[in-house]
């Protein structure tokens, strides 16, 4: 079996063996979109209205508590280092830890997201246009979150710099995710959000792993 | 043409008294075109019919805004050099320009804000220029945050610098995106696109302004690096 | 086979060695030696390509490591202070997935007798959670045992530390087979001990 594929499948191992991680983060996701009704207003048009923005942030958080997993327990263990000789590149091997780690914490999400439209009083279509958004977002997010995850992994104060530096880059994201749905709200076409959410996948698929794997090498040195 | 040897340079103990010699100059011609500076804008450039004595505040924010996002681009290349050729002077020098990017960053927003208070009768609005500034703000606090959390210097300089280049990739993706999202929330907000007509005493205040800061940075950052190279090598600093 | 060109180390502003040079032919044995701190796991990090020396170069088959990256690693089998297996998997599983690193494909039938060899083979089926320190130590080191013919480099740091005769004794002769195969080991131990192939030993110094 290829490397890529042995450490896909043993990633979604271990987060199997440990599911409570994994189910955790799908709950955080959940439990912060629900306060919004609480502490703003429970009205039908307000809740509509500020539904995607919502969700987008709550899944922006909710990768980011997620990415600790990608690369810390390796590095405690020394898998990570031996992972860094493996005899394929290692953005290679990067590629396939995030996508492991996007089907355990991204697509849950967007699996779970019409029901949380629904939550949000959104209608079928308008649900069927945020969940595809996220599902194109949601790599773009995993795939710039490794680079911060790589660059503090093994760091003290880790988990709350991986935030101060991952979240400014999920801006571009947020905006064209979100307006998504806007967008659709507006009577407007959804074809150029999505074409931009496409390329941000395609430029992110491309770039991230190189600066991934690059920041592993450092931090490990 | 003399083939000089700018890779001599490169090396901290060479750089070290370089340094030494140039700061004053810098700081002595950044002091003077402040002067001269401010004088053109608060007595010789004309007060604005629209925004009457307020505006003159842009003698400060344009260039600060400039600054800052010069001294990114600045910092990304001193980080790549330092990443392709492993000069241990490129981090320290990208490192040393971070501090006075994200004050210029910080100045051009609050400028900003006390700018827009007389104007547009608030303190911040999302506009995409503001905005943009604001994420760079972020970026920089990033970058700050990052190496400082890093004991050991190598791994700073070389992980600050990754992330520099991330930056410096995405900040024309961020921009572009804060603009359009800007634009189709044109009617909740105020747009600063509508600038009046300068006058050339307005510009030549203006870039009297940015060359000061330019000079300013060059001092800062120089200053900064004398005292990193001071702290890492003590070596090299002790035999000059 | 293996050579280093002086190989110089600053760790945190600390000069750890510099000027160190060395060629190791095939079937030798490099047995680095040094007090605590002296630099050896950073020495041994270096030839792995894991730590970028602050000046110097290594070489394997006389290019520069830093060339050859994939294709070294290929080669190389490092095991260093940490265990290097995961809690979660058990120690077969452990080792099929170090194999796939290393771009070799091995049944668990081959994990398994690797893991008999020194003495792990009723363990094989446990989580590496449930083993003692000095058992993961075994099952990190049972990656010696693997049908494994593209090794031709094992870099190993103090791989018979925590280890009782029989293991000991195990390891040492994996590694006198590999050198007797034409591979170069390089390692440290604090431990005597004694191999039959050539032994090349450098100290650094403090």
């Amino acid at each position: 079996m290829s490397i890529w594929a042995s450490i896909v499948q043993r990633d979604l191992r271990i987060a199997w063996r440990r599911r409570s991680d994994a189910l955790s983060s799908l709950f955080f996701f959940v439990i912060v979109v629900s306060l919004f009704p609480l502490g703003v207003a429970p009205e039908p048009s307000t809740l509509r209205l500020m539904a995607s923005g919502v969700l987008w942030v709550a899944a922006l958080l909710a990768t980011l508590l997620s990415l600790g997993r990608l690369f810390a327990a390796d590095h405690l263990d020394g898998t990570l280092e031996q992972m860094l000789l493996a005899a394929e590149p290692l953005w290679l091997v990067v590629t396939s830890k995030v996508f492991a780690h996007w089907l355990t914490s991204g697509l849950p999400l967007v699996l779970l997201s019409p029901l949380m439209g629904l939550q949000f009083g959104l209608e079928g279509d308008e649900i069927a246009v945020l969940s595809g958004a996220l599902l194109l977002g949601t790599p773009v997010l995993s795939l710039i979150g490794s680079i911060g995850a790589a660059l503090t992994v093994g760091l003290r104060a880790g988990s709350v710099l991986l935030a101060l530096l991952v979240l400014p880059l999920y801006i571009p994201v947020l905006v064209f995710g979100a307006a998504a749905s806007g967008a659709f709200a507006s009577g407007l076409t959804v074809t150029p959000h999505f074409s931009i959410l496409g390329a941000l996948l395609l430029a992110s698929m491309a770039l991230a792993p190189l600066a991934t794997a690059l920041a592993l090498r450092i931090s490990l040195e | 043409m003399a083939a000089i040897n700018w890779f001599k340079f490169s090396s901290p103990h060479s750089f070290y008294p370089l340094a030494g010699r140039m700061m004053p100059w810098f700081l002595a011609a950044s002091l003077l075109l402040s002067i001269v500076g401010l004088y053109v804008a608060f007595f010789v450039a004309p007060t604005d019919f629209q925004q009457g004595e307020s505006y003159r505040i842009i003698f400060i924010h344009v260039p600060a805004a400039w600054m800052s996002m010069f001294i990114y681009l600045v910092m990304a290349g001193w980080a790549g050099a330092g990443l392709v050729f492993n000069t241990r002077l490129s981090g320290m020098m990208a490192r040393a320009l971070a501090p006075t990017g994200a004050m210029f960053t910080f100045l051009a927003l609050w400028t900003g804000a006390l700018w827009g208070k007389p104007t547009w009768g608030t303190w911040w609005v999302w506009d995409a220029r503001l905005t943009s500034e604001l994420i760079l703000l972020f970026l920089y606090i990033g970058f700050l945050s990052l190496t400082a959390a890093i004991e050991d210097e190598r791994r700073a300089d070389r992980a600050g610098a990754v992330l520099a280049l991330v930056g410096v990739v995405n900040i024309p993706i961020i921009y572009f995106s804060v603009v359009w999202w800007n634009t189709l929330h044109q009617g909740a907000s105020v747009s600063l696109k509508s600038a009046p007509k300068m006058a050339t005493t307005m510009l030549i205040g203006m870039l009297l302004m940015a060359l000061a800061f330019w000079m300013y940075s060059i001092a800062a950052a120089l200053l900064r690096v004398r005292s990193i190279i001071r702290e890492r090598e003590p070596r090299a600093a002790a035999e000059v | 086979m293996l050579a280093a060109q002086s190989l110089q180390c600053v760790r945190g502003g600390r000069h750890l060695f510099e000027n160190l040079s060395f060629a190791v032919p095939g079937g030798t044995l490099l047995r680095i030696t040094g007090a605590n701190g002296a630099g050896k796991t950073s020495l041994l990090r270096i030839l792995c390509g894991l730590l970028l020396p602050s000046g110097g170069e290594v070489l394997w088959r006389d290019a520069p490591i830093r060339q050859q990256r994939e294709d070294y690693w290929r080669e190389l089998r490092y095991i260093g202070h940490l265990a290097g297996v995961k809690d979660e998997f058990t120690a077969e599983e452990n080792l099929v997935f170090a194999a796939a690193l290393s771009g070799i494909d091995i049944k668990s039938a081959a994990a398994h007798a690797a893991l008999d060899q020194l003495g792990m083979g009723k363990f094989a089926h446990l989580p590496v959670r449930m083993l003692s320190q000095g058992q993961r130590r075994r099952v990190a080191l049972a990656r010696l045992a693997l049908p494994d013919s593209n090794a031709a480099l094992w870099v190993l740091d103090e791989p018979l530390a925590a280890l009782d005769t029989d293991a000991t004794d195990c390891v040492l002769s994996l590694i006198d087979a590999r050198l007797a195969a034409g591979a170069v080991v390089v390692m440290t131990s604090h431990q005597p001990f004694s191999v039959a192939a050539a032994l090349h030993s450098i100290s650094i110094p403090v």
